[in-house]
């Protein structure tokens, strides 16, 4: 027993040094490169690992598939621009608003729809997004262009240092969920809900729980998408791609694990910028969608279960947890 | 006045809402009997309008005339797809079978436009006959020729599919399959068979619906999304799984539509979907489902 601790408290520890190595190198990325399209590579790859680490929180951890998170990516996105540009606050003022607002929004508007079970939920949560879609398409129909004195100044870095901040953010929370009761209540809803109540564990509390961070982080996404877009139009940040997106890096990178939605990141963003070099845009949509397919009838573990059977690693117990 | 307004607002109400009826019947059909939530069927509503254009265009077949072939055509690309990605998902669980499912057709609606935007381009088509446009006066009231055909087309292919459920064998197999698919797989009803069939059917339908749509609005790669939301609200509104109720619940939200677009021009959309969101809670077993 005392050896087993010995060892997991070692490969904890390579984890979290590894982890740390990772992080260290992303924070210097601005000062070895001043190229922009590898800096915006980075960006985008870090605000796809909030973005999706987010959904996999209530889609792969609780099993809930919500087809309407870019209603909560898109209220966040949109209530920290205004916090930030209209009212002029200070941006973490403006980020930390914009989680709240996904948050509330997703109380005032998702609770309701959260009762819902099953089909259902993912039949509402679609429409939802849909609707706050037409709706603000309708009342916002302009660009809303940051100000010329902001765009004269405007430089990648910090933004790129914002992502960063707000991916670890949320990979770090989700890893801390996973290994909590929370996570495994989560986790036992994902795999039979009825059994789990049945067991003890307060379904309608810790799906709420789960859908309030989750629509939290989704919001902080918004943030960081508020504030590197010089311009976008209202409607455009509750597009469907940003649900569908996150939906497919989450599964062709491992639904319901940590490292899953990362590894699905980093390949999507390249995936799309190789493609995108060579085909017309959007094939890569096409490419992922055919791999999300092949992963959910042949390979349910996604890139993460191919890499462990490539590396044959023996201690499978810790990857299925 | 008013009278030839409210008279022509229903009229155009209800001969959208047919159309909205036949797109969600086929929806219904399949969750009702399979429970496969089939959000890839706006995708084969989408390659039933190309093809009607390409006939219309390359052929110079009337798209009317075309339906039994694109009909024909949509069963045997349902029926292709059913068993290359979903029969070998139907012997799961049926929560589990529910959700991959699910998946499996959301990745085919992620591929549908990328291919579609490949073979036929990003513009917006529109199939035109000579006589598209054109009407005839009743009461007052315009009636177009296309509309009408539609409003036709919907109520023959409706009734002609309930007899195909209620009068034939093959209905019987798919009535005890949606009841009970274990009890009729004991009873010698090949149930594999019956869901391959019922899941072409649905894209057939789908495809039908398509060419309705591409000679009243437009087709483009992007379609497929907006019409699947829109059949899984006539869905929700009828009951989920109910096939006549879903025919009904198109024509009310059909009408609802065109009268509130006289006061509420563009939101009319969300307001469609606001009552939806107000059934799903409130009654989710739908308007004509069973409580």
């Amino acid at each position: 027993m005392g050896k087993r601790k010995e060892a997991k408290l070692a490969s904890n520890w390579k984890q979290l040094s590894a982890s740390g190595g990772i992080i260290g190198l992303l924070v210097l990325v601005p000062l070895i490169t001043t190229r922009t399209d590898v800096i915006t590579w980075f960006y985008l790859t870090l605000l796809y690992i909030a973005l999706s680490q987010s959904w996999n929180l209530i889609g792969g951890y609780a099993g809930q598939l919500n087809l309407g998170h870019a209603a909560f990516f898109g209220a966040g996105a949109l209530a920290a621009r205004y916090i930030w540009l209209h009212f002029g606050l200070p941006l973490p003022v403006a980020i930390l608003g914009g989680g709240l607002a996904a948050t509330i929004f997703a109380m005032i508007i998702g609770l309701p729809a959260f009762r819902l079970k099953g089909i259902y939920f993912v039949i509402g949560t679609l429409v939802l997004a849909e609707i706050l879609r037409l709706v603000f398409y309708t009342i916002l129909p302009e660009a809303d262009v940051m100000p010329m004195k902001l765009l004269g100044t405007y430089s990648l870095i910090p933004r790129y240092y914002l992502s960063l901040l707000i991916a670890v953010l949320t990979v770090v929370i989700i890893y801390w969920i996973s290994r909590s009761r929370l996570g495994l209540g989560l986790m036992s809803i994902r795999e039979d809900e009825d059994a789990a109540e049945a067991s003890g564990v307060d379904t309608q509390r810790y799906k709420l729980l789960a859908f309030t961070i989750s629509t939290f982080l989704a919001g902080l996404a918004g943030g960081i998408y508020a504030y590197y877009s010089a311009a976008f139009r209202a409607g455009g940040l509750f597009e469907p791609v940003w649900t569908f997106d996150a939906v497919i890096i989450v599964f062709v990178g491992g639904v319901g694990t940590i490292v899953g939605p990362i590894i699905g990141s980093v390949f999507f963003v390249l995936l799309k910028q190789i493609l995108s070099l060579y085909l017309p845009g959007g094939i890569h949509v096409a490419v992922f969608g055919v791999l999300f397919i092949i992963v959910v009838l042949f390979l349910p573990g996604g890139l993460i279960e191919l890499m462990t059977k490539f590396r044959k690693r023996t201690s499978v117990g810790e990857h299925l947890h | 006045m008013i009278f030839i307004l409210v008279a022509q607002t229903l009229v155009n109400g209800i001969q959208i809402g047919a159309m909205y009826g036949l797109i969600a019947v086929g929806l219904s059909l399949t969750f009702g009997v399979m429970k496969i939530l089939n959000v890839a069927h706006g995708e084969f509503l989408m390659v039933g309008g190309y093809i009607a254009f390409w006939l219309f265009t390359l052929y110079d077949i009337d798209p009317l005339w075309g339906l039994p072939l694109i009909a024909i055509a949509l069963f045997l690309l349902g029926a292709a797809f059913y068993q290359l990605l979903f029969s070998g998902l139907t012997k799961f669980h049926e929560e589990i079978k529910m959700k991959n499912t699910l998946l499996v057709a959301f990745g085919l609606f992620l591929i549908f436009p990328q291919i579609a935007r490949w073979l036929w381009t990003a513009d917006e088509r529109a199939i035109t006959p000579m006589y598209s446009g054109e009407s005839f006066p009743i009461l007052g009231i315009q009636c177009g020729y296309v509309p009408l055909c539609g409003l036709v087309m919907a109520v023959v292919v409706i009734l002609g599919l309930h007899l195909l459920l209620t009068k034939t064998y093959f209905g019987k197999s798919v009535r005890g399959t949606t009841e009970n698919w274990k009890s009729a797989k004991l009873m010698g009803i090949n149930v594999e068979r019956t869901y391959l069939i019922t899941f072409a059917l649905g894209a057939a339908l789908a495809g039908l619906a398509g060419v309705l749509v591409g000679m009243t609005q437009t087709v483009t790669p992007d379609m497929g999304m907006p019409w699947t939301i829109k059949a899984l609200i006539v869905l929700v509104l009828a009951g989920i799984g109910s096939v006549g109720g879903a025919f009904f619940a198109g024509i009310i939200l059909g009408v609802v539509e065109s009268v509130s677009a006289i006061f509420m021009g563009p939101y009319t959309v969300a307001l469609g979907m606001g009552i939806f969101l107000l059934i799903l809670m409130f009654r989710p077993q739908g308007l004509f489902g069973k409580a």
